[in-house]
C-alpha cells in the first residue's frame, strides 16, 4: 500500500507545484513592501529588500580582507581597536583607509599589495567599520519609517533624529499633536475613518427603510419604482462627478466630509435598496402578520423585526461599502482634495510629490492597508460574501 | 422582492410608503439621476458651459457642430494620415489600451481565477491557498500600486532595488524601465488589475464549480475520462453561465479602470485608458465639455456590459 500511497502523492504534485507557485508570486509583492517599510531609509535606497535576510554590506569584504589579523570583533590587535568609534571618526572617506594600507608596520607592508581591496570594497569595509562602531545608527529594523509617515515628515532625514537635534521644520511641535497634522498619514487615517463610517450607516439605514416599503408596504407603481431604482446600478460615477462638483461649488459642500457622504449615499443606494429588498423580503410572512395582529406599527415592526433579522445581509453589506469607501480614490480626489485628505489621496500625493522616497511609501501603503487586512483576516466570510455581492455596483 | 403583495392586515396611511422611501428617492434623485442628465448636457457645450459646444469649432479644422467635443474625445489621439499610422496611433490611444486591458486582464483573471478554484479543490490547504489569492481585494488599487511599482522600480544608475529589475540584471540583462517603456508598461499595469482581481474570479468560480455534482464527475473518471477531459467536457460547461458572468464584471471593471493609471504611471508614455484621461480633461485642464463627452462615451460602451450584468444577477437572485 506504501507504493500505491507514494505514486499519488507523486501525481499530485504538479497541482501542488503550481498552486505554491501561484501563491508565492502573489505573497512576494507584497512581503516586499512590508518587509522595505520596516528598514532604515538609507539601506532602502542602496538594496534591495530582500538582502535583509542576507548580511549588511561590507562585513563580508572585511572578513575577507581584514577579519585575519584583526579578528570579528576587531580588537585582536589590542593597540589598533578597530570598533573605536573614536578611531574610525577619524575616518570621513575610505580613500583615507587606502593611505594606511601602504603604511609599514613591523618592517612589513601593512597589506601586501595583492591582498587589497579595491575601492568600492573600501568603502564598504568603511561602512562596516561605522556601522560596528556605533558612529552609523543604522538599525536592520526601524519603526522610523512608520513614525515618518504618520507625521508626513518628508525631509532627507527623520522625525525622531530632528526633533532630538531640535531642527525640525517649525510645524512641527515634536509632541503628540504632530501624529494628526495635515500632511501626516495619522491624521488621513483619521479623516478615512470620520468619511467612511458615516458613508456606511447612512446609506444601510435609508435602503433599509426603502427596502422595508417595497417589501412589506403595498403602494402603487411599486414594481416599476423597485425595477427603475435597481437600474440605477448601471451608472458609473464617473457619469455624475460634474454635475455635483457644480452643485457643491453652490451650496460650499466641496471639501467637507457631509458632500462626501451624501455621494457614498447616492451610489451605494441601488446595490443596497436591492440586496436589503430581496432579503426583508424573504423573511417569514406569519412572523409581520401575528405582529401586526398584535398591534404593532410599520414602525416598531421594522425596527423589532425587519432590521434585526436582516443582520447577516446588512453586516455584508457593510463591510463592502466600508471598504469601497476606504479605498476610494477617485471621489476623495474630486469632492475633498487636499481640504481634508483621506489615506488614499495623501499616499497617491506622496507618489508624485515624492517619487522614489520608497521608505515612506511603503510605510504609508502598509498603513492604509491595516484595517482592510484585518476586516479581511478577522471577518473573512462576511467580506467574501459582501464583495461577491456587491460585484455588479457601479 | 416576493411576487405577492403586502400583508393586507395592517392599515396604512396612503403617504406612509412614501415617508419611508423618501430619503433614498430623494438622494438618488439628486445625485444620480439629475446629474446623469446633467452630464448629457454638458458635453455638448464648450470648456465652462457658457456656449454651445459647436462655438469652440476652428476654422479650417474638421468640426462636428454641437457634437464637437465628441469629435475631440473620439478622434484627438488618432492619427488618419494613413492606415499604418491610424492603427498604431489607435493601440496607444486610451481606447487602445482599454482594449489591451480587456483582453488581457479579463483573460488573465478568469483562467489563474478557474486554475486556482479547480486545483485548490479539496485540498488540505485549499482555504489559506484561497485566503491568499484573495487577499489583495482587501486593499485599495492605491496600495497595490505602491506595492507593484516598487517590484517596477527602476535605478538610472547603480544596485536595483526593484525586484524585477534586480532579477534582470542578475541574469545579466540591462535594466527596464517599466513604466516608461513602451509597450511594457501597459502590460506591466495590467499585471497589477490581475494580481487585484484573480482571487475575485477565483471565488466565484469556486463556488459554482463547488454546484457540480460529484456523481457526474465521478461517473466520468469511472468511465475512464482522465481529469483534462472531465475539466473540458464537464466541469467547464456546467459552470459557463457564471463564467459569463465572471468575464461582464471583469469587462465593466476594466473599462472603468482608473486608480492604478492614475497612481503608477499617471497616464504617461501611452498609458493613457478613458477614465484617467476624463478626470486630465475634467480637473486638471477643467474643460467640462470635454471630460463629460468621454465621461458618456465611456457610459456608452460600458452600458451593454451593465444591462447584461444585472439582469443576469436579476435572474440568479430570483432563483435563490
Amino acid at each position: 500500500m506504501r507504493g500505491h500511497r507514494f505514486w499519488s502523492w507523486l501525481q499530485s504534485l504538479p497541482r501542488h507545484i503550481v498552486i505554491i507557485g501561484i501563491c508565492i508570486i502573489w505573497l512576494i509583492p507584497a512581503i516586499g513592501l512590508f518587509v522595505t517599510s520596516m528598514r532604515h531609509r538609507q539601506d532602502v535606497n542602496e538594496t534591495g529588500w530582500w538582502t535583509i535576510f542576507s548580511q549588511p554590506q561590507g562585513t563580508s569584504e572585511y572578513t575577507q580582507y581584514c577579519g585575519e589579523c584583526h579578528g570579528s570583533a576587531g580588537d585582536a590587535i589590542t593597540e589598533v581597536e578597530l570598533f573605536d568609534p573614536e578611531l574610525i571618526g577619524s575616518f570621513t572617506r575610505s580613500i583615507q583607509l587606502r593611505a594606511l594600507l601602504n603604511r609599514e608596520i613591523n618592517g612589513g607592508l601593512h597589506v601586501p599589495e595583492d591582498a587589497r581591496p579595491d575601492d568600492q570594497q573600501l568603502a564598504d569595509i568603511l561602512d562596516h567599520l561605522k556601522r560596528e562602531s556605533g558612529i552609523t545608527q543604522r538599525p536592520r529594523i526601524t519603526y522610523r519609517n512608520y513614525q515618518d509617515a504618520l507625521v508626513g515628515y518628508r525631509g532627507t532625514t527623520s522625525y525622531a533624529e530632528d526633533c532630538a537635534a531640535g531642527t525640525q521644520p517649525t510645524y512641527y511641535s515634536c509632541t503628540f499633536e504632530d501624529y494628526f497634522n495635515e500632511r501626516g498619514m495619522g491624521r488621513a487615517f483619521l479623516n478615512s475613518l470620520l468619511v467612511s463610517i458615516p458613508a456606511t450607516i447612512i446609506p444601510l439605514l435609508f435602503a433599509a427603510t426603502a427596502a422595508y416599503a417595497f417589501a412589506w408596504l403595498d403602494f402603487r407603481g411599486r414594481f416599476v419604482l423597485f425595477a427603475l431604482l435597481v437600474g440605477l446600478q448601471i451608472i458609473p460615477l464617473q457619469m455624475v462627478l460634474i454635475p455635483i462638483s457644480r452643485i457643491y461649488a453652490d451650496l460650499g459642500l466641496n471639501g467637507t466630509f457631509f458632500g462626501v457622504w451624501l455621494f457614498h449615499t447616492g451610489f451605494g443606494l441601488p446595490y443596497a435598496i436591492f440586496l436589503t429588498t430581496v432579503f426583508i423580503a424573504a423573511l417569514p410572512r406569519d412572523l409581520f402578520e401575528s405582529a401586526y395582529l398584535d398591534g404593532a406599527s410599520h414602525w416598531t415592526a421594522f425596527w423589532k423585526l425587519a432590521l434585526p433579522l436582516s443582520a447577516p445581509a446588512l453586516a455584508s453589506l457593510a463591510i463592502f461599502q466600508f471598504l469601497w469607501v476606504w479605498n476610494d480614490l477617485l471621489v476623495a480626489l474630486v469632492y475633498l482634495g487636499g481640504t481634508k485628505p483621506v489615506l488614499t489621496y495623501q499616499i497617491s500625493n506622496l507618489v508624485t510629490s515624492l517619487g522614489g522616497g520608497w521608505h515612506l511609501l511603503t510605510a504609508a501603503a502598509f498603513i492604509s492597508m491595516a484595517l482592510p487586512l484585518a476586516v479581511f483576516l478577522l471577518l473573512q466570510r462576511y467580506f467574501v460574501r459582501g464583495l461577491l455581492a456587491g460585484s455588479v455596483k457601479g | 422582492m416576493s411576487k405577492s403583495s403586502a400583508p393586507q392586515i395592517m392599515r396604512q396611511g396612503k403617504l406612509a410608503p412614501f415617508l419611508y422611501l423618501l430619503p433614498a428617492l430623494s438622494i438618488l434623485f439628486v445625485f444620480v439621476l439629475y446629474p446623469t442628465i446633467n452630464t448629457i448636457g454638458l458635453s455638448l457645450q464648450n470648456r465652462d458651459s457658457t456656449a454651445s459646444a459647436a462655438t469652440t469649432c476652428v476654422d479650417g479644422e474638421p468640426c462636428w457642430g454641437i457634437f464637437e467635443n465628441y469629435r475631440y474625445a473620439l478622434t484627438n489621439e488618432m492619427n488618419f494620415n494613413s492606415f499604418g499610422d491610424f492603427v498604431s496611433s489607435f493601440l496607444s490611444s486610451s481606447y487602445g489600451n482599454n482594449l489591451k486591458w480587456m483582453l488581457l486582464m479579463v483573460s488573465g483573471t478568469v483562467t489563474i481565477g478557474l486554475v486556482m478554484a479547480v486545483l485548490t479543490d479539496r485540498i488540505r490547504y485549499e482555504k489559506l491557498a484561497k485566503a491568499i489569492i484573495f487577499l489583495p481585494m482587501a486593499i485599495s488599487f492605491v496600495g497595490a500600486g505602491i506595492i507593484w511599482g516598487f517590484v517596477y522600480d527602476y535605478n538610472t544608475g547603480g544596485t536595483q532595488t526593484g525586484l524585477l529589475n534586480s532579477i534582470v540584471t542578475s541574469l545579466g540583462g540591462e535594466p527596464v524601465a517599466f513604466m516608461s517603456t513602451q509597450p511594457i508598461n501597459t502590460g506591466a499595469l495590467i499585471v497589477v488589475g490581475i494580481w487585484i482581481w484573480s482571487g475575485f474570479c477565483m471565488t466565484i468560480l469556486a463556488a459554482a464549480l463547488s454546484g457540480v455534482p460529484t456523481e457526474i464527475l465521478e461517473a466520468a473518471r469511472v468511465d475512464g475520462a482522465n481529469e483534462w477531459a472531465v475539466f473540458w467536457r464537464i466541469m467547464l460547461p456546467m459552470i459557463m453561465p457564471t463564467v459569463v458572468v465572471v468575464i461582464t464584471v471583469m469587462v465593466i471593471n476594466v473599462l472603468k479602470i482608473f486608480d492604478i493609471v492614475y497612481v503608477m504611471s499617471g497616464g504617461n508614455f501611452g498609458t493613457e485608458v478613458m477614465a484617467n484621461r476624463m478626470y486630465t480633461e475634467m480637473y486638471v485642464n477643467f474643460n467640462t465639455g470635454r471630460g463629460t463627452a468621454i465621461a458618456v462615451i465611456l457610459i456608452i460602451i460600458v452600458l451593454p456590459f451593465m444591462w447584461l450584468n444585472v439582469k443576469r444577477f436579476q435572474e440568479q437572485e430570483a432563483i435563490r
